[in-house]
């Protein structure tokens, strides 16, 4: 567990640009031209890409793509969210 | 078409059980204002619905909610997992226990099960959209009864997360509405359906 911080960290990171991104994704449906809107939205989408291929090298896979061991199926092996855990 | 991500859209870690908590939040996974038929009312709604951007709201909003129906079991899961059969039956769990174990089941908070004759999917763009308003309003004054019932912060947090979400959500219908509307003939008044126009 001694990288649980560093992985709380990115784990974190990676919760608060994927909501900003929820938000402004919302905010753009009903705003399709607002210029404003349509870069903060790339700008979010470039950290959270970040945060997510962060996440896949750090062996904690999002995605089922992102699972990168070929020796065993991590997808699954790893807790699932509601555990609440690290 | 939907892909999982494997994680909450706001994290829940509770560290403390609360069955009394759990029969209450449970009312938001299936109860008459819960996420889940939040969900299905606006993916419901969507197919029939004339404006692209009108959709893609219906769309996004009703694969939020999922994420929401995700974060309510998460609390009620974390509140009952490790329940003794005293504290099961002291609570007044015993009654969903005995149905349920401690399964994740759609349930209003009266034990009334998750009915779809609480939402509308109307085909009617002015009459969805104030179904829609409506429906988050109802969900935000659910959220405050709980804020009200409930003090554990590790719980309320969440709660207070998702009750935002139901006033960025209607806002975002309002616009929705005043969108649809726009888009109407100038000499429709009285705004009567333009879906079948």
């Amino acid at each position: 567990m001694a990288n649980c911080n560093c992985r709380q960290q990115l784990k974190d990171f990676l919760d608060e640009v994927s909501f900003a991104m929820d938000d402004v994704v919302l905010f753009l449906d009903t705003h399709p031209y607002n210029k404003e809107a349509l870069e903060c939205y790339q700008e979010y989408k470039n950290m959270r890409e970040e945060a997510l291929l962060k996440c896949k090298q750090e062996g904690m896979p999002m995605q089922v793509e992102d699972v990168q061991s070929v020796d065993d199926w991590t997808w699954a092996l790893q807790p699932w969210p509601w555990k609440g855990g690290c | 078409m939907w892909n999982y991500e494997k994680r909450l859209q706001y994290p829940i870690k509770i560290k403390k059980c609360d069955p009394k908590a759990a029969q209450i939040i449970i009312s938001q996974y299936g109860g008459p204002d819960g996420e889940l038929l939040a969900s299905m009312r606006y993916l419901a709604q969507r197919y029939t619905m004339p404006y692209n951007e009108v959709a893609g709201l219906l769309t996004d909003i009703g694969t939020e909610e999922l994420a929401h129906m995700e974060m309510i079991c998460a609390i009620v899961y974390q509140l009952t997992k490790d329940l003794s059969t005293e504290e099961i039956k002291a609570s007044g769990f015993d009654k969903y226990y005995v149905d349920h174990t401690l399964a994740l089941w759609p349930m209003a908070a009266g034990g009334i099960p998750m009915n779809a004759c609480e939402f509308q999917s109307k085909g009617d763009v002015i009459t969805d959209l104030y179904e829609d308003m409506a429906a988050e309003q109802k969900a935000r004054t659910t959220y405050d009864n709980i804020l009200r019932l409930v003090k554990d912060p590790d719980i309320t947090d969440a709660i207070k997360f998702l009750r935002a979400r139901e006033i960025v959500h209607f806002q975002r219908f309002g616009e929705a509405l005043r969108l649809a509307q726009e888009k109407m003939n100038s000499k429709n008044f009285y705004a009567f359906n333009p879906e079948l126009e």
